[in-house]
């Protein structure tokens, strides 16, 4: 489904992603780890067509295809959707306007007539109780106010929404407290099918242990430098990134 | 001949149309006399350093239209709040339209300046209330009251509230190649009374029209105005309001401006408050393209102790627009516990677009918690991400947080047909298609 080729990217001319290589199938999760500054936030924003980073070599295909000319509203319609680290705080749109206008976006961008105004009501509601919404939330203005939590679970009611093939959650788990991170993982595994994916790009192990991850990737000075599977994960927790950063892996 | 001698000129022609035995007409004759000495402001005035007066001076304004014009209902409608009931005050270049009209005196007076100007009954509280609160140098003001003739009249008396907001619309039909116009209304709230009102002025032609209009609004003892002024009028037409509001202990008076088009309009909006406890709030959403000009000049001065007053303005230029903001607060050394805030923030989405902001806080009192703060920016970078990576195009996305930007004024819109008539014409002038219902 996603296939990158030595990617490299950066800000103004300061490399960041120095030749990453990653292929996420249907059905898979996959797990990116790495310490601070490492560049796991980039490759999310790369992937999903934040235009302030810059591709240098290599390439982003979805389905084969690349990605590189696309802006980031038609990745979101070819099934791209990335859960923010910071979720901006839009005042003045409810949270129901935003995702009506988003869902009619994609939908005419698919050639597809608006959603009828019941079967939109009955997909919201659905999908906020999934995520144990309240309704009065959900014509707050979108993340304005909201607590962390909140503005987590906000994003991944979003992705609940608009059921896209490649999910990217950016640091879902910081800021969660407990009772938030089991709702927001028992709602991406529900969420969780054969024919899509996920990326989850995290600085800790504790979000894996409720979205069981079948591949970890360790992303250290914008590389992977190993690869593996969940163990990877625990074995990073118990020996901490200086591990990685020793040079011991390579 | 220019303008100003054309003026004071027709004043003569004017007497003699009016009852000069009156003692309004003593108003009258003392108010042409501070214009003549005064005549326009230009842009050697402090207060008038933004805004030139001068392109309009060259047009040859008729001072009066020649003949009565009429207008059905249905080629008007749309300028009504029709989707509820409502009490209307009409006039048809300036004068008055009882067919379009919906007046009352059950209890309350909802009709015509010209009616109170004239009829004895009047005459008490035309003593008491007419042009005290207008200011007396100003020099549109003066040549306002000069010409005051007709208006609206609403008179509201201890512990009344009409049933139905009331509406003040100024149709210009375009009959006339250019004209001018000086509408004059007076409004009181007595103790404990309530209403609600909306003003708009609609030139129905692309020919020029000047509108120097001058409201008096007074509220006593708890009383609760809520005044919006929708100005969205045609690319020929001109406004200068002249509001001045006056307000006792616990009065609330909130006013909405609303300036979406015209060609040049500034907004006088003074407040008085003489009282203690009193609330003024001004809000305003001001988006404009081509060569449009606003200029919100405020006013609020804290007479006593124990008041407060909020201000919010948001402005969205493009194209060659020009906006200015001028906010005073005036804090008297006797008014303290004064609260009074201020907000003016501004996007500029063209290059050729400006916006003067300035804030004049003159404050005597020491015991005052007083803010105010300006922004001129552009859209949020990440927050026009956040939404295109939701699927939202970027045309639409900048659309969107534009019209969020400027609609969380209209929060304190209490009438909800006008909140999502305003609402309509905020994303029909941004070019917003939004995919939900207002």
């Amino acid at each position: 489904m996603l296939k990158i080729n030595n990617l490299h990217a950066g800000v103004e001319g300061n490399e960041i992603l120095k030749g990453i290589n990653l292929e996420v199938n249907a059905g898979e999760i996959h797990a990116i780890m790495g310490p601070n500054g490492s560049g796991k936030s980039t490759l999310a924003s790369v992937i999903a067509g934040k235009e302030e980073f810059e591709v240098t070599e290599g390439n982003v295909l979805l389905d084969g295809q690349d990605l590189e000319d696309s802006a980031p509203e038609d990745r979101a319609h070819k099934g791209i959707f990335m859960s923010f680290q910071y979720p901006v705080e839009i005042p003045g749109v409810s949270v129901t306007n935003f995702m009506k206008t988003a869902i009619n976006e994609s939908r005419k961008a698919r050639g597809l007539e608006d959603m009828p105004a019941n079967q939109m009501l009955k997909l919201i509601r659905e999908k906020a109780e999934l995520l144990e919404i309240d309704r009065k939330f959900l014509s707050r203005s979108l993340n304005e106010g909201f607590s962390g939590g909140e503005k987590k679970r906000n994003e991944i009611f979003q992705m609940a929404m608009l059921e896209p093939k490649l999910a990217i959650l950016d640091e879902t788990d910081s800021g969660l407290d407990i009772d938030a991170l089991r709702i927001v993982a028992n709602g991406v595994n529900k969420l969780k099918s054969k024919d899509n994916a996920v990326i989850i790009i995290t600085h800790y192990q504790r979000l894996l242990d409720y979205i069981v991850p079948d591949y970890v990737h360790v992303l250290h000075e914008g590389k992977i430098v190993k690869s593996g599977t969940k163990e990877l994960a625990h074995e990073l927790e118990a020996k901490g990134y200086d591990w990685i950063k020793n040079g011991a892996v390579v | 001949m220019d303008l100003k001698d054309k003026l004071v000129s027709s004043f003569l022609a004017f007497e003699s149309k009016v009852d000069v035995e009156h003692p309004v007409h003593d108003i009258r004759s003392e108010a042409i006399k501070n214009f003549e000495d005064k005549g326009f402001p230009s842009k050697k005035a402090e207060a008038w350093k933004y805004t030139s007066l001068k392109g309009l001076q060259k047009i040859d304004f008729s001072i009066f239209p020649k003949e009565v014009n009429a207008l059905e209902y249905k080629e008007v409608k749309k300028f009504f709040l029709h989707e509820i009931e409502t009490y209307k005050i009409v006039f048809i270049d300036g004068i008055y339209s009882s067919f379009l009209s919906e007046t009352t005196h059950d209890g309350v007076d909802i009709c015509l300046m010209s009616a109170a100007l004239t009829k004895p009954m009047y005459k008490p509280v035309i003593d008491v209330y007419f042009n005290k609160i207008a200011s007396k140098d100003e020099s549109l003001t003066t040549l306002n009251t000069a010409f005051s003739r007709e208006g609206a009249y609403i008179y509201i008396p201890k512990n009344k509230m009409p049933k139905k907001p009331i509406e003040i619309l100024h149709f210009s039909t375009g009959n006339e190649t250019s004209l001018m116009l000086q509408p004059r209304n007076l409004i009181i709230a007595e103790e404990n009374a309530e209403l609600q009102v909306i003003e708009r002025h609609q030139s129905l032609t692309s020919n020029e029209v000047l509108t120097n209009s001058v409201t008096e609004i007074f509220a006593a003892e708890n009383a609760i105005v809520d005044y919006y002024k929708v100005q969205n009028d045609s690319k020929a037409a001109s406004l200068i309001d002249n509001t001045y509001i006056n307000q006792k202990d616990k009065s609330v008076v909130k006013v909405h401006t609303f300036s979406f088009g015209g060609k040049l309009t500034r907004n006088n909006l003074n407040f008085f408050q003489n009282g203690e406890h009193i609330d003024s709030t001004m809000k305003g959403v001001t988006i404009l393209s081509d060569k449009q000009h606003v200029d919100h000049h405020t006013l609020v001065h804290h007479i006593e102790p124990n008041c407060e007053s909020h201000q919010d303005y948001k402005g969205i230029y493009g194209e060659n627009s020009t906006g200015v903001f001028n906010g005073k607060i005036i804090v008297d050394k006797i008014a303290q516990k004064t609260n009074a805030f201020q907000k003016n923030n501004n996007i500029l989405i063209s290059d050729k677009a400006t916006i003067n902001t300035k804030p004049q806080l003159e404050i005597f009192a020491d015991d005052v918690k007083c803010s105010h703060g300006c922004t001129i920016g552009q859209l949020d970078e990440e927050a026009l991400f956040y939404l295109q990576s939701r699927g939202i195009p970027k045309k639409e996305a900048r659309a969107l947080l534009m019209y969020a930007f400027a609609n969380n004024v209209l929060e304190s819109v209490h009438i909800p047909e006008l909140k999502s008539r305003i609402n309509k014409l905020i994303a029909l002038k941004l070019g917003v298609r939004l995919g939900f219902d207002l």
